[in-house]
């Protein structure tokens, strides 16, 4: 029996209720008169604590409160890529068809077009056994998404007693029944699942394969695996955003989830305007056809805030369970963090440090915890990942705050933004001596395998120079340049290579936004031979200046915008160019 | 500010602290409605239920609790939330800090009255802002470009000349090629009468005091009132904008006094602080207001806000500014330095940033190389600025030739392109000639920034 309850208590997005006895923790409530969504967070006798998910202006003591009995979920099925939710999956698309170009309260839609067909191809026939997780059938959810109907994950499974022929269904057709000891149970193209319980899998890999993002100092530098977790924290104007859209463009998976959670309305604008026009580098189709964005903005109701990030870790297991790779960013957690700190502070808890509540580190523990590469529950066999990358916005830029600490317990890479670097036009503004990456290691093998077998040592070697020159800084920043010796200059020569050559990327150019692997490869070889060959150089007698002259280094500066993917054959020329160049200046003797 | 409808209840006051009261014996009062105090003699302040529950009701009030005494005091619940009265008429008026006519005219006759608080636009219906706003200001039109619908906040500290640059841009400004309806919203907060007074004898000066909308707050009206001031200024700019299809450019200063009053109550609400005892909600509060800068698919206008804040001791990561800067897009960041050496606009470049510059400029906007242009101006002014670092050590001796060109390019930035006088209006065109002239001082294999056939058309070696 559902709740009947009236309000006794308002105060911002808290509201107790009492006459709640039945009320469960997590339900999800129809609260006041106007019909908010509401969730329990705390039962006291047969009170309860609900936080509200849409502005609580004008609720009264007195208005009823009614649970539904079913604790907050999403619909998962075909017609959720390519939405704008909200962070209660409600569609933004729909919400402005009922209250226009500001979001009212109190409508309800569905998350999906019900009445929308799809065209659906089973893949059972009648009298099969099938279990939770097995696919029944798949519907092409857009060009880019073949999308598997599955047995819902609680399912008790059995047999499948009837099914319907290939054909056109919208949603609420019955697709299939299955009956198990004489219980019969109908399949949907969708079902529902709570969004704070992780969707269940078989079993868990290492994560071994990078995910490409085209973005040189993370692919090369600091890269993240498939199923994998990372962060990207930074102080404001450091280019978090820009960089989170750089991942949600270009990385090489399936679908990509991005949650606008207590950040910009005209961020998800501009996704939502650019997106459509951009083409997926591998498929040619729009990138909107594999994305999802939930976009809790920080002005809108800080509790669905919380429970954005909830919403689209689901729908981002959803994806994995049907064998797909799914990305899924989070700008930023640190809203996120808020959020709960607020609610924590309505219930009257105890805080930890700097006021947010004692478990901030569990909540952050169990999220990043939803990331992984897995076989998914049922049959056929299907692998798929989620990885998680989440922007954390530390207050002044201070990195031992409370949520950029927790999360640096929870994920393996880490790319630390750095305002100076911003300040200086460098970006993306990722500091090479603090950031690193957990799967370095673990990934070598797929560059090694799949681009060239020195990878690992190539790349170690320009790290090594960027080591080098932040040591000889100190020196020159005491003693001024002059007071290096030539070997050390040529250092820091090369170092102001790798990093406008490879490490700085624009992400506003037609070229430079996307790098192939291939091409990271190449721009980072040329600034090693170039190290290597003026190492010889000045051994044999030349001079530094000859060698900060030499023709190639202004090309070699300025390929990453010249030079378009596949054209690599530039790449080598440069590279023929660059030996001639060096044997003009071997041994000419030192004029000074 | 109007609070018509019927008089609902009245309720005797149980508890006076703060800014706060707390009433006794509430039967049907709402969260967030609006509440008149009214004293034995018949005084009359507004206020409005930060909490309500268990026949009790917090209520903020805007005028203060000075004077306020539990005998005879009655609130009274007015049975909806805090309206304002709007209309074409508010144009040319002047309002206090509640919204109430404060230039001795009656009341405008409202057209409607709308909630102060607003609502969030919905991301999907927002059209994103790329319309180029010539400001005539070289430093912000070449480098940190402002568009139609951002919120770009000018970082300042006490003393400093930001209010002549909010005075220039609000004269200034103007989107190139068209003779579109505008109009200018300014709230005071907390200032001093004489910067308010500044900014409206500058307005009237230049002829748009007639297209203006002033809500004055000044140092010595209610603290309290200033939680009120910005929302009423941005309820009418959204009705101009929206609703009459003007473009509407926002000017609040200064933000800091706002986050104080916040402050004030929720130090008065015993809630538990966050940093520097401001509440933990300050981001989501201060997001209330920057979010209500935009526009909308379909709707003729726009609402640009300039907020204005002084950063307590100039320090960029306290939680004014800082959470400020997570929520606007970008920031105009003036330099005590350069203000000390009498340039103006003394505005650091270096930590200043437009973020929806690269959607505003460019083809068939300004110009196709001044996004490049633009790069490289602050990679070479950034070495500048290295190099100077350098210079103080080792002397100008140490340095390389290189260097040496950087020091000077220093020098003719701040001199030929930051400086320019108050009244001084450059187009666009002038802007971007000034800034190849910066950048001719370095040799061409210095420019890593711009594609060559750029670097062939307007570089200019002296």
């Amino acid at each position: 029996m559902a709740a009947q309850g009236r309000i006794v208590w308002v105060s911002g997005p808290a509201v107790r209720a009492d006459g709640m006895a039945e009320a469960k923790m997590y339900e999800t409530v129809v609260v006041g008169d106007s019909k908010l969504v509401g969730e329990v967070i705390r039962l006291t006798g047969d009170v309860a604590f609900i936080q509200v998910y849409e502005s609580t202006s004008g609720l009264k003591p007195g208005e009823p409160v009614i649970g539904t009995g079913n604790p907050l979920s999403v619909v998962l099925g075909p017609g959720i890529i390519g939405q704008l939710y909200d962070g209660i999956q409600r569609p933004l698309r729909e919400l402005s068809k009922a209250s226009g170009s500001f979001i009212g309260r109190g409508i309800t839609t569905t998350p999906v077009d019900m009445a929308k067909k799809y065209h659906f191809v089973p893949t059972v026939s009648s009298g099969d056994e099938v279990a939770a997780g097995n696919v029944i059938g798949t519907v092409q959810e857009t060009d880019l998404i073949e999308h598997s109907i599955m047995v819902p994950p609680d399912h008790a499974g059995g047999k499948i007693t009837n099914i319907v022929p290939e054909g056109d269904y919208d949603l609420e057709t019955e697709l299939a029944t299955t009956e198990k000891n004489g219980q019969t149970v109908s399949l949907k193209m969708y079902h529902k699942w709570p969004v704070r319980k992780p969707r269940p899998y078989k079993n868990r890999y290492d994560p071994t394969v990078p995910l490409l993002t085209g973005q040189r100092v993370i692919d090369t530098f600091f890269p993240i695996a498939k199923g994998g977790t990372g962060s990207i924290p930074g102080a404001f104007g450091t280019g978090k955003t820009v960089t989170l859209h750089q991942i949600a463009k270009w990385a090489d998976s399936q679908v990509v989830v991005y949650i606008g959670c207590g950040e910009r309305g005209n961020e998800m604008t501009e996704v939502l305007v650019e997106f459509p026009h951009l083409k997926d580098p591998r498929s040619g189709k729009p990138l909107m056809d594999r994305t999802v964005l939930v976009a809790n903005t920080s002005n809108m109701p800080v509790a669905a805030r919380e429970a954005s990030i909830y919403t689209g870790v689901t729908i981002a297991e959803y994806y994995r369970d049907m064998g797909k790779d799914v990305v899924l960013v989070a700008d930023s957690t640190s809203r996120w963090a808020e959020a709960l700190r607020e609610m924590s502070g309505r219930l009257e808890e105890m805080p930890a440090e700097e006021g947010y509540p004692s478990y901030l580190a569990s909540r952050l523990a169990e999220f990043y915890e939803r990331a992984g590469r897995v076989r998914a529950a049922g049959s056929p066999d299907r692998d798929g990942s989620v990885t998680l990358i989440g922007a954390v916005s530390p207050s002044g830029g201070d990195f031992t705050e409370p949520v950029t600490t927790h999360t640096m317990r929870f994920i393996k890479t880490f790319w630390a933004l750095d305002a100076k670097l911003a300040y200086s036009r460098h970006y993306p503004s990722i500091n090479w001596m603090n950031s690193y990456s957990g799967y370095l290691a673990d990934i070598a093998k797929w560059w090694s395998e799949n681009i060239s077998e020195d990878w690992f040592d190539i790349r170690s070697e320009t790290y090594g120079v960027l080591q080098r020159e932040d040591t000889l800084k100190e020196i020159v920043r005491l003693l001024g340049p002059e007071a290096l010796p030539d070997e050390e200059k040529l250092i820091l020569e090369v170092a102001r290579m790798v990093k406008i050559a490879l490490l700085q990327q624009n992400s506003f150019d037609d070229v430079d936004t996307y790098c192939s692997p291939e091409k990271q490869f190449k721009l980072m070889k040329l600034c090693v031979d170039f190290y290597k060959k003026g190492q010889q150089a000045l051994k044999e007698g030349a001079a530094l200046s000859d060698i900060r002259e030499l023709g190639v280094v202004s090309s070699l500066l300025k390929a990453r915008m010249d030079v378009k993917d596949d054209e690599m054959p530039k790449l080598d020329k440069l590279d023929g160019d660059m030996q001639e160049q060096f044997k003009s200046i071997s041994g000419v003797k030192v004029s000074n | 500010m109007s609070a018509k409808g019927g008089g609902v209840q009245y309720s005797k006051i149980a508890e006076i602290k703060g800014p706060l009261v707390v009433v006794d014996d509430v039967e049907n009062a709402a969260f967030d409605e609006l509440v008149e105090v009214e004293t034995k003699d018949g005084e009359r302040r507004l206020g409005k239920v930060l909490e309500v529950g268990n026949g009790k009701a917090i209520v903020q009030v805007f005028e203060g609790t000075t004077g306020l005494s539990i005998s005879g005091t009655n609130a009274k619940f007015v049975g909806k939330v805090m309206e304002m009265p709007v209309s074409r008429e508010v144009l040319g008026r002047v309002f206090d800090g509640l919204g109430r006519p404060k230039d001795g005219l009656p009341d405008p006759i409202a057209d409607k009255f709308v909630d102060i608080n607003g609502e969030p636009m919905n991301p999907e219906q927002r059209e994103y802002p790329k319309d180029f706003i010539q400001t005539g200001v070289s430093v912000i039109d070449g480098l940190m470009t402002l568009v139609r619908g951002q919120k770009l906040p000018i970082f300042s500290g006490s003393g400093m000349s930001h209010n002549l640059l909010a005075a220039q841009i609000a004269r200034q400004a103007s989107v190139v090629g068209t003779d579109d309806d505008f109009a200018v919203v300014f709230a005071a907060i907390g200032v001093q009468y004489s910067e308010a007074e500044y900014f409206r004898r500058s307005l009237e000066e230049s002829g748009a005091l007639k297209r203006s909308v002033l809500f004055l707050n000044t140092a010595d009206d209610p603290a309290i009132e200033r939680i009120i001031t910005p929302r009423v200024a941005l309820t009418v700019a959204e009705y101009l904008a929206f609703e009459l299809g003007i473009h509407v450019l926002v000017v609040i200063t200064d933000m800091t006094n706002y986050a104080e009053a916040l402050r004030e109550i929720s130090a008065a609400r015993e809630e538990v602080p966050g940093r520097k005892g401001y509440p933990g909600y300050l981001y989501t509060d201060l997001s209330t207001l920057y979010e209500r800068a935009g526009k909308l698919n379909g709707k003729k206008g726009s609402v640009t806000q300039v907020p204005i804040l002084s950063m307590p001791s100039d320090d960029i990561t306290h939680p004014i500014p800082d959470l400020t800067g997570y929520i606007t897009e970008g920031q105009i960041v003036v330099g005590r330095d350069l203000f000390r050496q009498g340039v103006y606009p003394p505005i650091n470049i270096l930590m200043s940033l437009s973020r929806l510059m690269k959607d505003g400029i460019g083809e068939g906007s300004t110009r196709e190389d001044h996004s490049e242009i633009s790069n490289q101006v602050y990679d070479a002014y950034s070495r500048a600025q290295e190099v100077r670092a350098l210079a103080g050590i080792v002397g100008k001796a140490g340095l390389t030739e290189i260097d040496l060109r950087y020091l000077e390019l220093g020098d003719t930035f701040e001199k030929e392109f930051l400086s320019q006088a108050t009244d001084e209006n450059r187009t666009i065109e002038e802007t971007l000639t000034l800034m190849w002239k910066i950048v001719s001082k370095l040799p061409k294999n210095e420019i890593t920034k711009i594609k060559d056939r750029y670097v062939e058309q307007y570089y200019k070696e002296e």
